[in-house]
């Protein structure tokens, strides 16, 4: 087992200890009156209208996914990065990894053409991923 | 006990008791938690382990993009506080029992019987960002770029996915 | 120092526990200042705020009159003034004191969880940051006494362990906006989970930039490198990564995202107070709100810090060479000594500077830009940082192997060739593209205009 590491951990331990003290310290001294305004949501003031149960829009959902397909992506070139510019390779391995890396990020950015093509990341509903970019026909899309 | 074996002890057993809760909590939200749990102390152990690189993708990726997606999954769909639960007992729970025990016999007898309890061995830097990068570009190149293809279809399907009308 | 050799090796009196000893003092020394100067950064932002918006802010609180009869003759009558730097220490006592009100219909256990796990990356994230230079002047890497009690953990990592625990930021208020059962603290915590998320991959691109030139993940290896020589032959003067073309793109991609990682002004969508009364943490009250507060300021203070480590030299003073110089002029050789020695021990006051200008750098955008649109949120960080990065990603990748053939003066020859070629290729591809979409009028928006007589739609192409 690495040592290096234990220190670390110490810290986690710190931080957690920290974070469960103060939500607990505020818990435990303050006062406790309730009513029952006070145990409703506060919607600007007003009678809270509906259900905060809703559901919410598939965009959320698209960004997380594509975010987790970038974030795979680049987590590949990270170990890369620590022997490209370093002494403990020579210059063949550098022009040989570089023109690799170069190959593996053209596939990027023809993902990362097509996201922005089709519009999976515009907030605009009428431009986000509309039918007639996605290449299907109107009918297809009813 | 030297504090390798306590901090591995705390580890692994901070490590069972997120995976515990993923299977034993209802509300799928709480569920999620306790794997964020779980694989952030997985990362960790990979550290103790001298795999540094693969700990650090393990709470990068896992931890801190995957289980988000979880996250926002489980929040579209409509919640309904916990799971309804069924009305008598599952009959495979008996079978799922008889199982776990079975596994447990084995591996004791396979290995901590004859081993006896010892520290898991990393070898010495097996794991370092260095050696994963070398290897990437020498033994692993095909692999490598075929996992950008892979990814490349992964944007694609997760667009056709979110598509208005399929 | 040999009892802190012994104690880091294990070998002193204290035996295999010499190291964790020497972690906790590690783990104390970095998270104690946070704790003590996060009041200080708020008042510092509210006077500053203040001073910007031609008002005066708090400066009673702390200032003590004391009265004819105190007992100490020189004190009587005397009056002692803190300009109100106890106003923010005022204002935690009184929340820890103030009533916890829980809303009924809350998930209670994630409730409770998602304050503290708003405050846990915020304190762990500075994990690998040196606040101090671990080399003595004029010795190898790792000598001198910081090198000790800095950074926490110097792991083979350090950079990816800052993104990855700034990436589990987004649990918090994910988890305070679902569980608060209020439908605009779900809209905050949404916005801001999306926010964050989008722009980890941006920062992600622009450290990456930094890593791959100085080819190591571990920070105090970064800061070593910016001790070089600046572009590799400009031998006096310090090769901060803001000084080099790269560097200087990726600290400004670096900057927009901590903002936007921190949720500061102008990327305050999640907690907008004036649309989403104040966003995931709405429900919060008491000392549970002001754990979000303090995340916030937290990370402020770390980001900062990080900032400060990777692309500002780190525990420099100043961006030159002493060393270097020393031995280039022997006639001013004892002033270089001694500037080299000076700048080793103020390493921790340099550091400390360089993060409260940043602090104040993100309370001085507080004050001047008014809030983003969330549309053009998303535009900045996924089609303008994300590019930007990859780009400067690839420039720097032929940065390095030019300079592996042709020598630094041939690298940054192609560095600023890449740079014009991107530039002309920006300008002709984007440029051209932007001009060729009026967005009203492709959208089909039909404008509303309300007269007294009714509603008339407008048509936006004809007004």
């Amino acid at each position: 087992m690495q040592n290096e590491f234990i220190p670390l951990l110490l810290l986690m331990l710190v931080a957690a200890v920290i974070c469960t003290a103060m939500v607990t310290l505020s818990w435990v001294l303050g006062p406790k009156k309730n009513t029952p305004y006070k145990a409703s949501p506060y919607e600007c003031g007003v009678q809270p209208a509906g259900n905060a149960n809703e559901r919410f829009p598939i965009k959320f959902y698209l960004v997380a996914i594509l975010f987790v397909m970038f974030d795979i992506e680049v987590v590949f070139l990270w170990s890369w990065l620590t022997v490209f510019n370093s002494p403990l390779t020579g210059l063949d391995f550098k022009i040989f990894s570089f023109m690799e890396v170069l190959v593996y990020l053209s596939t990027w950015i023809v993902g990362y053409a097509y996201v922005v093509r089709v519009g999976a990341i515009d907030w605009d509903e009428t431009t986000s991923l509309h039918p007639e970019k996605l290449g299907q026909t109107a009918q297809e899309a009813n | 006990m030297s504090a390798s074996e306590i901090g591995f002890l705390a580890l692994a057993l901070l490590a069972v008791i997120g995976a515990a809760g993923v299977v034993l909590i209802d509300n799928p939200v709480r569920s999620a938690l306790c794997l964020v749990l779980n694989f952030f102390v997985l990362g960790f152990i990979y550290f103790t382990l001298g795999a540094p690189m693969i700990g650090i993708t393990q709470i990068m990726v896992y931890a801190g993009a995957i289980m988000v997606l979880f996250l926002f999954v489980i929040m579209m769909l409509k919640r309904q506080g916990a799971m309804a639960k069924p009305d008598k007992p599952d009959s495979r729970l008996g079978l799922a029992v008889v199982l776990g025990l079975a596994l447990a016999v084995t591996v004791y007898a396979t290995v901590i019987a004859p081993q006896g309890v010892t520290l898991p061995l990393g070898i010495k830097d097996y794991g370092t960002p260095q050696a994963v990068g070398v290897s990437l570009f020498t033994n692993f190149v095909w692999p490598f770029e075929v996992v950008s293809v892979l990814l490349l279809v992964g944007i694609v399907g997760s667009i056709m996915l979110a598509k208005r009308r399929i | 120092m040999d009892w802190l050799i012994a104690l880091r090796d294990g070998t002193g009196p204290l035996g295999q526990w010499g190291p964790i000893v020497l972690g906790v003092i590690r783990v104390l020394l970095f998270v104690v200042p946070i704790l003590t100067l996060v009041p200080g950064l708020i008042w510092w932002e509210r006077r500053l705020l203040s001073w910007m918006q031609d008002r005066i802010g708090p400066n009673r609180t702390g200032t003590i009159t004391f009265p004819e009869s105190f007992p100490l003759a020189g004190l009587r009558g005397k009056k002692v003034r803190t300009f109100g730097l106890l106003q923010p220490i005022a204002d935690g006592v009184k929340l820890f004191f103030k009533e916890d009100a829980t809303p009924a219909a809350v998930d209670r256990l994630v409730y409770f969880t998602a304050p503290a796990v708003a405050l846990f990356p915020a304190f762990a994230l500075g994990g690998t940051l040196p606040i101090a230079s671990l080399r003595y002047p004029f010795e190898a890497a790792g000598s001198g006494i910081f090198a000790f009690f800095t950074p926490v953990a110097n792991v083979d990592i350090g950079i990816l362990y800052v993104l990855a625990i700034s990436s589990l930021g987004v649990y918090g208020v994910v988890l305070a906006g679902y569980a608060s059962n209020n439908k605009y603290s779900l809209m905050g915590g949404l916005r801001a989970s999306a926010q964050l998320i989008s722009y980890e991959l941006a920062m992600a691109m622009s450290l990456a930039c930094v890593v791959m030139a100085s080819g190591s993940m571990k920070i105090p290896d970064i800061v070593a490198f910016q001790e070089g020589p600046l572009w590799g032959f400009v031998n006096g003067v310090q090769n901060w990564a803001i000084f080099t073309p790269y560097g200087l793109v990726a600290a400004v991609i670096f900057v927009i995202c901590m903002i936007a990682e921190t949720n500061r002004a102008p990327f305050d969508l999640p907690e907008a107070e004036n649309e989403l009364i104040a966003g995931y943490h709405t429900e919060y009250s008491s000392m549970k709100f002001a754990v979000f507060f303090m995340g916030e300021y937290a990370a402020m203070f770390v980001f900062s810090g990080v900032f400060a480590a990777v692309f500002l030299g780190g525990a420099n003073l100043m961006p030159f060479r002493w060393e270097q110089l020393s031995s280039d002029f022997p006639a001013m050789a004892g002033l270089f000594r001694g500037l080299a020695y000076a700048n080793y021990w103020l390493g921790p006051v340099a550091f400390l500077a360089k993060q409260a200008a940043g602090i104040t750098f993100f309370i001085w955008l507080r004050a001047t830009l008014p809030r983003l649109r969330y549309d053009q949120l998303m535009n900045l960080g996924w089609k303008s940082l994300l590019p930007m990065g990859v780009a400067n990603f690839i420039v720097v990748g032929l940065w390095v192997v030019c300079t592996q053939m042709f020598g630094p003066a041939g690298g940054f020859a192609s560095l600023l060739g890449a740079f014009v070629v991107l530039f002309v290729l920006y300008t002709n591809l984007v440029g051209a593209a932007k001009t060729s979409t009026p967005g009203i009028q492709k959208r089909g928006i039909k404008m509303v205009d309300p007269t007294p007589q009714g509603v008339t739609m407008v048509d936006p192409n004809k007004v």
